[in-house]
């Protein structure tokens, strides 16, 4: 019975330490939003960041992106042939990666590679008390450090998605069309012909840009959280990867839903 | 005792918690243009108190008093205005890691004024000059030793010409040479510069040497205060512990934990 | 400030993403070849519109002329009520005929514009009289059957 009831303590107190933690997390990114004037005004801040988000983050993205097209060119022939329709394979790949692939790994690729940094970044900036001296020298971290970085992540993440899916294209067409020899001409025309702009296209960027959001919101702030010890900051770092990648998917369910499951869905 | 004192402190009390008080009914008063010490164990309430007077902890009782303004009273952008008249040198110096000495230094100027880059280099290069580190001017921080580093951060503290200068543990962690010359920093900057400086270490013998008056802080209290030499000939137990380092005295060398032949009486049951 | 190498990097990447946008409205989308701007809208009365969607394209002798902006159900005729927007550089004559097609055997329904030969053309908002339902492949294999069987039962009774 007592340990029934020392049991049902330890949750209490987890799930209450949890919702606060969410709600400072809430706040922290109002405050985030409402201290961006810097970040927008003196927006060489903002290009350096997305220099470290983005610029850094591009190889990864083009060499995941033509190798996930590739991959999706071959997989994708090998399905639809058997039903004698090849030359749908520019129709399989465009979608694929423009509605769900391209954000969606794109995503999970920008998380682990900028938004660990980010983490990381800021963690270490509190741990060696280079946030606390910003303070006291009457600078706000959060508008100087932080909003910066959040906008140059929600900048980066729907151009390194466009990318994303632009190589993917590409790398099927490699496949499909150079190296099994599915026809050049309806390649492209079929994809054309069943890729919308508002609904395809538009809807992915859409995506991306969400993702953008939770990605980066998610890394300034386990970075500004982190105890500022060693295994605060690693721990921190580690929470922005597992905890955007787990966002990223449900949040791509949601929008999903959304946008796909309308009167105009195939 | 003409002048108003730069920082009043009356009967301060804080804590992180209510059930662990850092503080209780702290009283000081510091007059412009000195340098005083607020000295005590690790974890005794120091720095706390140092950021009570920056305004970065509000007391939970009392009135803090600082450059002339009620810090009770104040909202955020009040102490920022307030903290733009302070500096402050942390204990590692917390240097901004991605940018060159220069920029560090020049940080506060870039921020906070509109002065033109030209303007701006002749006083980084001055400040710099002042903690003999122009030559270092393009380094980044990563290149400096723990000495230099500290000097720099001195450099970036005095930027904007504080009227207060709050130095936290400024000694820790250097080597004698670099201690002497950081020291000697202190008491020359502040009177050069028309400052007034607090202090914060545990270290007697530089401390000493530049304050022109201390306080002993012990479990929250102010036990001592006094001149230096005061100090070293006080009557006070905790006092003399302190400056002499005696293992015996007010602070025991054990943590607090039952009888040792208690102890191992039980380690004997048990097994 | 000053103009620094980072800018070069960030100017470039934003260049590459912007690329790739434009690479996926241009190239993999449709954003050039077909504008709703210049349109004008015919509808047409099909007593089975099989699986045919709203964007389906609108064919004339194979060129794509338009897409299906609407479909609803009319609860007079119980029949659908289908409309087009067609590209306002086509012009059709009234008594042009619609059917409701499949690209090969399994793909997706379209509408075939069959020219007839008026000497009037069809105006915005007017209606195509000749349509054509769309084939169910349930119905035609159903029919198949039938006919075989019939076709069984007549060479037997020939015999």
């Amino acid at each position: 019975m007592a340990e029934l009831r020392n049991w049902l303590e330890r949750l209490g107190h987890i799930v209450t330490a949890k919702i606060w933690r969410l709600g400072f997390a809430a706040r922290f990114f109002f405050y985030v939003l409402l201290h961006s004037g810097t970040a927008l005004r003196r927006f060489g801040l903002t290009i350096r960041e997305i220099y470290f988000a983005g610029v850094l983050s591009m190889i990864i993205i083009l060499v995941s992106g033509l190798f996930v097209g590739m991959v999706l060119g071959l997989q994708g022939y090998d399905t639809l042939q058997r039903y004698g329709s090849g030359e749908a394979l520019g129709v399989l790949v465009a979608l694929s990666l423009v509605r769900e692939l391209g954000p969606v790994v794109a995503g999970l690729l920008f998380a682990s590679r900028a938004g660990s940094a980010i983490t990381a970044e800021i963690g270490l900036m509190k741990a060696t008390e280079q946030i606390a001296a910003m303070e006291m020298m009457a600078v706000d971290p959060i508008a100087r450090v932080v909003a910066p970085k959040f906008w140059a992540g929600v900048i980066s993440m729907p151009l390194l998605a466009a990318m994303f899916s632009a190589m993917g294209i590409f790398g099927g067409y490699l496949i499909g069309v150079q190296l099994i020899g599915v026809d050049e001409g309806a390649f492209w025309s079929q994809m054309q012909a069943s890729v919308d702009v508002r609904n395809d296209i538009l809807n992915g960027v859409i995506k991306s840009f969400v993702f953008g959001v939770a990605v980066t919101w998610i890394a300034v702030f386990e970075g500004y959280d982190a105890p500022p010890t060693a295994e605060g900051v690693s721990g921190a770092t580690t929470r922005t990867v597992v905890t955007s990648s787990l966002a990223i998917l449900a949040l791509d369910f949601v929008l999903t839903a959304l946008m796909f499951t309308g009167g105009t869905a195939k | 005792m003409a002048a108003a004192p730069i920082v009043e402190i009356d009967r301060v009390s804080f804590g992180y918690d209510a059930a662990r008080p850092v503080l209780h009914g702290v009283s000081l008063r510091i007059e412009p243009g000195s340098v005083v010490g607020i000295m005590g164990q690790s974890g005794c309430g120091k720095t706390t108190l140092l950021r009570i007077i920056a305004g970065w902890l509000k007391a939970s009782a009392g009135t803090t008093r600082a450059l002339g303004q009620d810090l009770s009273g104040l909202d955020d952008r009040g102490i920022f205005a307030l903290r733009r008249k302070m500096g402050m040198l942390f204990q590692f110096g917390a240097l901004f890691t991605d940018m060159t000495v220069f920029d560090n230094v020049a940080f506060q100027m870039r921020e906070h004024t509109d002065l033109p880059a030209g303007l701006i280099e002749d006083l980084v290069l001055m400040k710099l000059e002042a903690v003999g580190l122009r030559g270092a001017a393009q380094l980044m921080p990563s290149e400096l030793s723990g000495g230099m580093a500290r000097r720099v951060a001195l450099a970036r503290a005095i930027a904007l010409d504080p009227q207060l200068m709050l130095y936290d543990e400024p000694f820790t962690g250097l080597d004698p040479i670099s201690l002497g010359v950081i020291a000697r920093l202190i008491r020359m900057l502040n009177d050069s510069l028309g400052q007034t400086s607090i202090v914060v270490s545990h270290d007697v013998e530089e401390c000493f040497r530049i304050v022109d008056y201390v306080y002993f802080v012990s479990g929250g209290k102010i036990v001592a205060e006094g001149r230096p030499e005061e100090m070293r000939r006080s009557g006070e137990a905790f006092v003399k512990q302190f400056v002499r380092g005696d293992t015996e005295g007010p602070i025991p060398f054990h943590y607090p934990a039952p009888a040792y032949a208690a102890d191992l009486a039980q380690v004997a049951a048990d097994g | 400030m000053k103009r620094s190498t980072i800018d070069i990097w960030v100017g470039a990447f934003v260049a590459a993403g912007f690329a790739g946008l434009l690479f996926l409205a241009l190239k993999v989308g449709n954003l050039a070849s077909f504008s709703t701007d210049k349109a004008y809208q015919i509808d047409a009365k099909f007593a089975n519109i099989g699986g045919l969607k709203v964007r389906a394209p609108i064919k004339s002798a194979g060129v794509v002329v338009g897409r299906v902006s609407e479909i609803r159900f009319d609860n007079e005729s119980y029949e659908a009520i289908v409309t087009f927007n067609v590209d306002a550089q086509y012009k059709f004559p009234r008594d042009t005929s619609a059917k409701i097609l499949t690209s090969g055997l399994l793909g997706e329904q379209y509408v075939g514009l069959e020219a007839g030969g008026d000497a009037e053309m069809v105006k915005d908002k007017g209606r195509l009289r000749l349509t054509q339902p769309a084939v169910v492949l349930e119905d035609l294999i159903g029919q198949f059957i039938v006919n075989k069987a019939a076709e069984g039962k007549s060479s037997k009774e020939a015999k």
